[in-house]
């Protein structure tokens, strides 16, 4: 595309632009400028506000980069561990549940109505965010984790099912036709067909959402629904910035062990 | 060994006897944990709530169901906002992720303490939730849509930055080589030999990022970040239930038209 | 024993695959399905255990008409209906035993399978059925790590565990070097008159099923147009079936001797 060729005598060589045709090309880039122009002129910045902010958060990185530990220790630990057990509980339930749903949603397994309810509970789940899944359930079942852990479970049901879906949609159909025409039932093809083949997409697909899990049990908190998150939001609307620098470094620790741990489990199970 | 021989005919197992004790044995210690965190889960939950939540849901639905169509017009002025966010941030956080991607990539990076530098950001950005990047740029720049612009960017940087990454580490090393032996800089090199292979990894995942962020920009509003959360907290707080079914509605079909618009463009792009 | 009559297929996007096939098979027969590329002989071995519905016609097994047999009835049937493929159809994560033992899913129940605890006959029948194939060994290597010739002795064994009475296989060297092609037939024709297995064997490498087969039919479009012994196959019985073709320039190559690349339209 980009080949470095030189122009020769009169002929003369640009890159092949992205748009082939002149006039689209044209009006992509007008469109992009208007829209921009239209963004300037909606967002307003309070640019006093924002000179302000860049010499406070100097004083905030220092404060992050100086945590403590100490002081709101003890709301601290008992935050971690629920995010900790609420994302833990809510991955297995929610892996569980998704492995029927999953087979429900995929093309070559389903009868169609399945198919359709199971793709759109899939839809719903994973349109809303966790947060605002979360306020309803908090809603219907009051503050602490066991809304978190409902919210949870609710979201990483869709995620799984869906991606696990679309490898049992992938699988090689002659090993399906091969264990049919055995006189194998429905549940024995599923088991020696379909499961050896998207075991390690599978096992991948549940720690990885782990993972996630946890990331958002740390926020699950600012709207009651259990977790670090209370305690976070407390310390950082107190200016307790090196509590919440404890807090989050904490939180990126676990992250980074989850990952080392799915790097790990993914490449055992191949 | 699977294969024994017992008097005189061989015998099979799946697995010896030693991995089946293994699997045992992680298997009982991860049920162990389940059940452990559920435990602590279910002692800091009300369950006199929890047996009420069925009744709580029908007196939810009934106060959300009918919709309040007429407050949709409302909705128009947010959902821009939500829509700028999210752009703006995509390509904030777009512009900020590629130097931090060629920092980080063993094949680019000009030394090992930078790479190790752009890894701990990279981290950093990943782990920390956009509503907590949101609460903090709130406390800096002050509420409005440029503190959850500048939230959005700053999530996305490291989501960006890592896929891009691993794209830049995945290339082949043969044109970059080939590019260099004809006395190119290292500038050039990257010019002529890198961004060609990467760019269409990078333009479908910014696109995919894009995506994410539209559904993150719903809710930043939640604590003052702008966008249509703003809305949702305050008919939620004002118990205006009516009206937050038609904010759930919007954000629903806003999420499945960026998935679409998303996917569409990916499929164009590759 | 396979009695075929009148067997119509029409695919739902209009193809009509066979135009009212009468065959019969008595038991322990070997014979080969030999045509054209889309003269359907896919379509009617398949046909046979309806991994495809048949449109119209009977196909009886012992007097039974595998047409008209509910799930539970057509479970039943299959699991006396061996089968082999083309490109093997193991499944690839799983060792050889597991997937020569798969043979036996029709017979065993769901958890003495999915839990691996197959009856001890089986297993002996399996490391019989592996010693036979020349697999002896090879038990707990991983399908995907075998070459293609060990895996279609894989295949082989998976079909004989069901004990079958009809044998069906579907190109069983088309994805084959020469040499293991002829150890495959070789292998496949051996055990079924062995077993006095009825065995249809799709083939289009002519010469081979010459050599191996004692009885040929020849499909074209849909329809039987020969069927008799080897001998009887002449250039002008190859033209029916084929079309034109200058046949007796082709040459009769002897692939045990050469290892003349053979083209093969695997790479398509
Ligand atoms: N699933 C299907 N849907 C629609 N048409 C099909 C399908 N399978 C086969 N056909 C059509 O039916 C006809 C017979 O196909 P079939 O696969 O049985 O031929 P074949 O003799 O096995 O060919 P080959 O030697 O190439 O394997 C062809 O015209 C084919 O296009
Ligand atoms: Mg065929």
């Amino acid at each position: 595309m980009t080949a470095a060729t030189r122009a020769e005598g009169q002929r003369r060589w640009a890159p092949r632009p992205l748009i082939a045709n002149r006039t689209a090309r044209w009006l992509v880039r007008l469109l992009v400028l208007a829209y921009l122009a239209a963004v300037v002129a909606t967002v307003d910045v309070n640019w006093v506000r924002v000179a302000e902010g860049i010499e406070r958060s100097g004083r905030l990185l220092g404060q992050f980069l100086r945590p403590d530990f100490a002081s709101r220790w003890s709301d601290s630990r008992i935050g971690i561990l629920e995010s900790v057990t609420m994302s833990l509980v809510a991955t297995v339930a929610g892996v569980l549940i998704a492995i029927p749903v999953s087979l429900g949603a995929a093309r070559n397994l389903a009868p169609l109505p399945l198919y359709l309810a199971t793709r759109a509970y899939i839809t719903l789940s994973r349109t809303f965010p966790e947060v605002i899944v979360a306020i309803v359930f908090v809603v219907m079942m009051g503050f602490g984790p066991f809304a978190g852990l409902l919210t949870l479970t609710f979201a990483s049901v869709g995620f799984v099912a869906k991606l696990l879906a679309e490898d049992i949609e992938d699988i090689d159909d002659g090993q399906l036709e091969a264990m049919r025409a055995t006189g194998a039932t429905w549940w024995q093809v599923v088991a020696f067909a379909v499961v050896p083949q998207v075991m390690p997409r599978f096992v991948g697909l549940s720690v990885y959402r782990l993972d996630i899990n946890f990331r958002e049990s740390t926020i699950l908190g600012i709207v009651g629904a259990g977790g670090v998150g209370a305690t976070l939001t407390t310390a950082m609307s107190r200016y307790d910035f090196d509590s919440a620098g404890a807090i989050l470094i904490l939180v990126i620790a676990i992250v980074l062990v989850l990952e080392y741990l799915s790097g790990y489990v993914r490449s055992a199970v191949r | 060994m699977p294969v024994r021989t017992v008097a005189g005919r061989r015998a099979w197992q799946r697995t010896s006897a030693r991995t089946s004790a293994l699997a045992f044995t992680v298997g009982v210690a991860l049920l162990g944990l389940v059940l452990w965190s559920w435990e602590l889960i279910a002692r800091q939950t009300i369950w006199i709530f929890v047996q009420d939540a069925p009744e709580q849901a029908l007196n939810l639905f009934e106060r959300m169901l009918p919709p309040r169509w007429a407050y949709a017009e409302a909705l128009l002025r947010p959902l821009w906002d939500t829509l700028n966010i999210a752009t703006i941030g995509t390509l904030a956080g777009v512009a900020l992720a590629a130097p931090v991607a060629l920092l980080a990539a063993r094949t680019t990076t000009p030394h090992q303490s930078v790479r190790a530098f752009a890894l701990v950001v990279i981290v950093a950005s990943r782990s920390i939730h956009s509503l907590v990047w949101a609460l903090v740029l709130v406390f800096l720049v002050g509420p409005g849509v440029f503190a959850g612009i500048l939230a959005i960017a700053l999530r996305s940087v490291g989501f960006i930055a890592k896929l891009l990454n691993e794209a830049i580490e995945e290339t082949d090393p043969k044109p970059i080589e080939a590019i260099r032996s004809t006395g190119a800089g290292p500038g050039e090199t990257i010019v002529y030999g890198i961004v060609p292979q990467v760019l269409p990894a990078f333009a479908g995942i910014s696109v995919f990022r894009w995506d994410i962020n539209i559904r993150e920009a719903t809710f930043l509003g939640l604590v003052g970040a702008g966008g249509i959360g703003l809305q949702l907290n305050a008919s939620i707080n004002s118990l205006r239930w009516a009206d937050a079914s038609v904010i759930l509605v919007a954000i629903f079909a806003m999420v499945l038209v960026s998935e679409w618009v998303s996917a569409r463009v990916r499929s164009a792009i590759t | 024993m396979l009695e075929i009559q009148g067997l119509v297929k029409r695919y739902p996007t209009g193809d009509r695959a066979l135009r009212g096939v009468d065959l019969t098979v008595p038991e322990g027969q070997v014979m080969a399905l030999i045509g054209p590329s889309g003269a359907g002989k896919s379509t009617l071995i398949r046909c046979v255990n309806r991994l495809v519905e048949p449109t119209e016609g009977r196909i009886e097994l012992d007097g039974e008409d595998l047409t008209r047999l509910h799930p539970r009835s057509l479970r039943r049937a299959r699991r006396q209906i061996g089968m082999i493929f083309q490109e093997f159809a193991l499944v690839e994560r799983l060792s050889v035993m597991e997937n020569v033992l798969s043979g036996r899913l029709g017979y065993v129940g769901f958890w003495r399978s999915t839990l691996r605890r197959f009856p001890q006959a089986d297993v002996d029948l399996a490391f019989d059925l592996l010693d036979r194939v020349g697999l002896t060994g090879f038990e707990d290597k991983r399908a995907d790590a075998l070459s293609g010739g060990q895996r279609q002795r894989v295949g082989i064994a998976r079909a004989l565990m069901q004990a079958p009475k009809l044998l069906l296989v579907d190109e069983p060297t088309a994805s084959l070097d020469p040499k293991t092609s002829r150890q495959i037939m070789r292998l496949i024709t051996e055990l079924a008159q062995e077993r006095r297995v009825a065995t249809i064997i799709n083939i289009h490498d002519v010469a081979l099923a010459k050599r191996f087969v004692p009885r040929i039919v020849g499909l074209r479009e849909g329809q039987v147009v020969f069927d008799g012994p080897p001998a009887a196959l002449d250039a002008a019985r190859l033209t029916d079936i084929y079309g034109d073709e200058d046949w007796d320039e082709r040459p009769e190559v002897d692939v045990d001797a050469s290892d003349a690349a053979e083209p093969s339209e695997v790479a398509a």
